[in-house]
């Protein structure tokens, strides 16, 4: 792990470079916020790493990128000083060091963890021998009562929020802005927009992006999408259920045409999709264009919402057999190791890079109005 | 092993046999291997540099300037042919051959549109060079992603590319192109082709040829661009007869930081703001007028005034009315609250920097300072005078930076016409050689530089001689 220091003297030293230079300042929004600004604070540089979308192009087209000297290499620097940023926002502040352990092989070992915890709450309360059996019925809840089950996310669900919450606060706390800053309805609809096409994927001219290596390619932006609203989807799918329970009465499983599954099941198939691409294409990746220590990270991230869409809809497509017990265990434990890990992996990407967005569409509205 | 730009091994058999032997990895390169591919043509390209650095001087250029009728998506107003002639024959001072040049501009009109046909994208001109934007397009990205988009063209299309694949010598058979010797790896191999372009570049990397033409004043010039422009080819063509053009000590130097690297600088090393202060030599004396014009008609004199100075090394003096009016360095300058502590850290002679302040103060004239027209702020009584934006040196801090004389590139070339064929020393046209690039450019930039005008000349010129080339190979098929 590089120190901090070394991180934003790198950031810092190619920032100089590309403000002498700036022939790059048309493919995205980081080169016109960096020329906004004439010397480059700790801060902010988060800032700038954060509205890095790490699309690449800057490094294919640098004349100063290694082997010259200079070594300007944006992306790479950018990556490690965001990885370093969503430690220093992590709330509550000790836990920061989750980030360090945050890999395929641990996610996975958490997501088996949670599931052996459930297992053993089931066997105290004895419920292990209906378990195998088949005389739920399809019933999720003769396993698990249903006010467990929501108590337990419940809980985990407003843990995740608060924490996620404090980390943007301290996102926002380095801009220098006030409270009051975060309230532009105009500033508020161009981020959400460049967010929601991840318009700084789609190229100038509408080629994609540098990645996995230096030819252009739509790929990351559509698995990402997959991905992104494919996770919308599902959480959509959980809401609509839980106000079917508890507002309307009505229990599942819901039918196929009901607000839960048309959610859920295509919400489900974008996760087995999107991060399954993006998976591969990580694989792929020019090393020389990202900070391959954080592939840990990503992959965990990764591995569980895919393993949270495979096994819930293994979940739909059993429930009658007598698997039905054990599949809601696993499906449950690896949502419950996929919400935990949630404020301290690769998801927070998404919190930063809106708020990066968000302050950049305000410096640009500004800009307009000056 | 020889490998391709595709990573396979090469067979060295399958060097040989082109229709087209393309050397050089630049822009003008490029716009011939895809042009002759255009015309049917196979193609050989051979780049001397690694890929990692192909592309030449091209990886650091920015745009090109082109002749427009109206305003299009990236120039604004128009550029008319007269308009674009009389800027370069005034700063060729008439150096030039005046049908070439037309035809050059003339080709330019199309360029944009040819470009974006392989996938060039173009953007509104960079912050800083607004004054630009009515005559020069520039690239997305810059040089080096224009150069990246034309090798993936090429790819596409089938040019063989060979990297690490350095021409050193060409064989002639009276006015005909033979063979070439390449070396690739620790070997030397025979490349023949039906026909060849040579678009390698000018000499201005081979540093003992720049002392042989400059002197060992040479010892002290940066490079501002890459290490591989040797000149083999431009001294093998000369050997073979070719009917040499210009003087091998024109070219375009400009004044860049003396702390920049010995070669591939680029952009991020030029000092802009010489117009805002003073310049003085190693002994701390003046030497220029500093304010004659606007600072982009004239940076690229100062490379040649600063050759002229002991130890080839100068120093922009400025005080804190200049922060901010100008674009950054990449080198911090250096700063102080004396004068006095700014020769010494620059290492200048304290006495004689505080005297031609002293003086320069003096002479300065009341007026109004307006960066962006030619002010009325001048000198009166002093040697040289400094006719515009001339201002007292008084408020700390102070900056200085140290200037030294930076070769962006050489006109030393063979003469073509306007097909890109290449003359000979008696007159007669060489059968199946077409020059493209810095290696021609001296037929038409006798002396002097404007902006993106290289560009245009190897964009044009290549397409030229790579259409001209794969249409001599076509209708040779039989030989």
């Amino acid at each position: 792990m590089q120190r901090i220091e070394t991180l934003i003297d790198e950031a810092r030293h190619n920032m100089t470079v590309c403000n002498a230079c700036r022939y790059c300042e048309g493919f995205c929004p980081v080169f016109p916020a960096m020329e906004r600004r004439l010397t480059f604070s700790r801060e902010d540089l988060n800032y700038l790493a954060n509205l890095c979308h790490n699309c690449s192009e800057c490094l294919y087209a640098c004349q100063y990128a290694p082997p010259h000297e200079f070594a300007v290499n944006v992306p790479k620097s950018m990556a490690k000083l965001r990885a370093s940023s969503y430690r220093e926002y992590a709330w509550p502040g000790p836990l920061a060091r989750l980030f360090d352990r945050n890999g395929l092989v641990s996610s996975i070992a958490l997501a088996l963890g949670m599931t052996l915890i459930l297992l053993v709450a089931i066997a105290l309360n004895g419920g292990l021998a209906g378990l195998f059996g088949a005389r739920h019925g399809g019933d999720f809840y003769a396993l698990m009562p249903h006010n467990v089950m929501a108590g337990l996310f419940g809980g985990v669900a407003l843990f995740v929020v608060l924490a996620l919450a404090m980390g943007f606060v301290g996102f926002w706390r380095e801009s220098g802005e006030g409270a009051r800053a975060l309230f532009d309805r105009g500033a508020w609809r161009d981020a959400l927009s460049e967010a929601a096409s991840l318009r700084h994927l789609h190229g100038q001219g509408d080629v994609g992006c540098t990645y996995p290596d230096e030819y252009h390619s739509h790929w990351r932006r559509r698995f990402h999408h997959f991905t992104a609203y494919g996770f919308l989807l599902c959480f959509a799918a959980t809401v609509t259920g839980t106000f079917y329970y508890y507002l309307l009465g009505w229990v599942a499983p819901y039918e196929l045409v009901s607000l839960p599954k048309l959610f859920g099941i295509p919400g489900g198939l974008g996760l087995l999709v999107g991060p399954a691409g993006l998976f591969y294409l990580k694989l792929k990746r020019d090393p020389e264009s990202g900070d391959g220590r954080q592939l840990g990270m990503d992959m965990a991230f990764i591995a569980l919402l895919w393993l949270s869409a495979l096994s819930g809809l293994l979940l739909m497509l059993f429930r009658e057999s007598s698997a039905l017990g054990l599949l809601l265990v696993i499906h449950l434990g690896i949502v419950l190791a996929l919400f935990v890990t949630l404020p301290y992996g690769k998801f927070v990407h998404g919190l930063y890079r809106l708020g990066a967005l968000y302050r950049n569409a305000l410096e640009r509205r500004r800009e307009g109005a000056a | 092993m020889i490998v391709s730009s595709l990573g396979r091994p090469i067979d060295k058999q399958a060097l040989t046999g082109h229709d087209v032997l393309v050397i050089g990895g630049g822009n003008a390169a490029l716009c011939a291997a895809l042009s002759a591919r255009e015309r049917g043509a196979s193609v050989l390209l051979l780049e001397s540099a690694p890929r990692e650095v192909r592309g030449g001087n091209s990886s650091h250029t920015r745009n090109l300037r082109c002749m427009h009728r109206a305003p299009t998506d990236v120039l604004t107003d128009a550029y008319l042919e007269e308009e674009f002639f009389e800027d370069v024959w005034r700063v060729t001072g008439g150096n030039t051959n005046e049908a070439l040049a037309r035809y050059v501009i003339r080709a330019s009109e199309t360029c944009t549109d040819w470009m974006r046909g392989y996938g060039v994208r173009f953007q509104p001109s960079l912050g800083g060079t607004l004054h630009l934007g009515r005559t020069n397009a520039f690239f997305l990205g810059g040089g080096k992603a224009l150069v990246n988009t034309y090798y993936k063209a090429a790819e596409r299309l089938g040019v063989t590319i060979i990297y690490q694949a350095e021409a050193e010598r060409l064989v002639f058979d009276g006015t005909r192109f033979d063979h070439a010797l390449v070396t690739l790896g620790d070997e030397q191999v025979r490349v023949s082709a039906k026909a060849v372009v040579v678009a390698s570049g000018g000499f201005e990397s081979n540093l003992e040829w720049l002392e042989e033409a400059w002197g060992p004043v040479s010892r002290n010039f940066l490079i501002r661009g890459t290490r591989f422009n040797q000149g083999k080819m431009l001294r093998s063509l000369l050997d073979n007869g070719a009917k040499s053009i210009g003087d091998p000590t024109q070219g375009h130097a400009v004044a860049i930081d003396a702390r920049a690297p010995k070669y591939d600088g680029g952009i991020v090393t030029r000092v802009d703001c010489v117009s805002l202060g003073i310049v003085v030599n190693r002994e701390g004396r003046r030497f220029y007028d500093e304010g004659e014009d606007f600072w982009p008609k004239r940076y690229a004199i100062w490379g040649r005034l600063i050759a002229r100075q002991p130890d080839q090394i100068g120093y922009s003096i400025t005080d804190a009315k200049a922060e901010g009016r100008f674009m950054p360095s990449v080198f911090p300058p250096e700063r102080a609250d004396s004068l006095d502590e700014l020769a010494v850290k620059l290492d200048l002679p304290v006495e004689a920097l505080r005297r031609t302040v002293d003086e320069f103060n003096a002479a300065v004239q009341p007026g109004h300072f307006d960066h962006s027209v030619l002010d009325d702020c001048r000198t009166q009584g002093v040697t040289p005078e400094k006719t515009h934006w001339a201002q007292r040196i008084d408020t700390p801090p102070f900056y200085g930076y140290p200037l030294r004389t930076g070769i962006t590139f050489t006109y030393l070339g063979a003469e073509v016409d306007d097909r890109a064929r290449m003359y000979m020393d008696n007159g007669e046209l060489a059968d199946n050689v077409f020059l493209a690039g810095e290696i021609m450019a001296g037929n038409i930039l006798g002396q002097g530089y404007v902006a993106g005008f290289g560009m245009t000349i190897g964009t044009v010129f290549g397409r030229t001689a790579g259409t001209q080339a794969g249409g001599y190979a076509k209708s040779h098929a039989t030989d």
